[in-house]
């Protein structure tokens, strides 16, 4: 059987990914960690897109939109580790469970 | 076992050992290389599935990029970044999302696979996902978006280094001298014998 031809592949790879990282960004309690996990579940939406833009390869919709995914990711993460920063220069810590200041 | 069998049998191996990884290593350092491992197998299944131009990006991006300033980041926390509490006794509200989740996924899965009529791909030219395919696609028709990704880009940059630089609101501001260390390595050869330390901790 030929591995990678049909776009159910890599459905599957990629809901698997998406899973690990949404299961890893719930059960984790470290805020470096749980962004990386962000960036797990952000690159198998990328690898669903460019397969169905395989599929339909009419126009570069699918490649046009990961390329957009990627640059926002890389903007999302810039300012996500200036914030790990700074939290870690207010509580001496990355724990998520320490960002209670809000909590009544 | 044809080759392309092969690159996306190795890839895929790829992408879900390192995501395994970054979720279940204590060392951050780990979870930064297991992302490193996924981001490279997707890179390879981009080149399966004829996306050269993202495959490029992705390398550059992620690999280049992102990795590496999370490297950075942990290393500038030093042992502080891998602290992590033990995970609660009592299964929590995440616990249950994460196991609806997994249960979600096993169901999906095997309706897929039941599913006989399989979407093959269908043979394409060689400009797909070419560099000049993409560029003219982005630069006709998503000029604005790419303009507009461009500012959120130079925005991002702007605020990052904003958000970094400046003292958190409880934080207690140090007396001047102490703060600056640059100030004290340019006052020439300290005699004290704990300055190498308070040096250190100034830091």
């Amino acid at each position: 059987m030929e591995l990678g031809l049909v776009v159910e592949h890599y459905v599957l790879l990629a809901s698997a990914i998406f899973a690990i990282g949404a299961i890893g960004f719930l059960m984790r309690r470290n805020v470096l960690v749980q962004l990386m996990c962000i960036e797990l579940m952000l690159n198998s939406v990328n690898l669903t897109l460019v397969a169905f833009n395989r599929r339909h390869h009419g126009d570069m919709n699918g490649q046009m939109f990961a390329f957009f995914i990627i640059a926002v990711a890389a903007a999302e993460l810039a300012v996500g580790l200036a914030i790990v920063l700074q939290f870690y220069r207010l509580r001496g810590s990355v724990h998520s469970d320490e960002a209670s200041s809000l909590r009544h | 076992m044809t080759a392309g069998s092969l690159l996306f049998a190795v890839c895929a191996a790829l992408c879900l050992a390192g995501a395994l990884l970054v979720v279940t290593a204590k060392n951050p350092i780990r979870c930064a290389m297991g992302l490193l491992t996924t981001i490279v197998g997707i890179a390879g299944l981009f080149l399966r599935l004829s996306a050269q131009f993202l495959a490029a990006m992705q390398i550059l991006v992620y690999a280049g990029a992102v990795v590496i300033l999370f490297v950075f980041v942990i290393m500038l926390l030093g042992p502080a970044a891998s602290g992590e509490a033990a995970p609660p006794q009592r299964p929590s509200i995440s616990q249950l999302i994460a196991g609806a989740m997994v249960a979600v996924l096993g169901v999906l899965s095997l309706g897929l696979i039941g599913y006989g009529d399989s979407h093959a791909f269908e043979l394409i030219g060689q400009s797909h996902g070419s560099v000049a395919a993409v560029g003219s696609r982005i630069f006709k028709e998503g000029l604005v978006p790419f303009e507009l990704a461009t500012a959120l880009l130079l925005v991002a940059v702007v605020g990052a280094i904003a958000v970094a630089r400046s003292k958190p609101a409880g934080h207690k501001a140090k007396p001047a001298k102490e703060e600056n260390p640059t100030r004290r390595m340019f006052q020439g050869p300290v005699n004290r014998p704990g300055a190498a330390g308070a040096a250190r901790e100034n830091v």
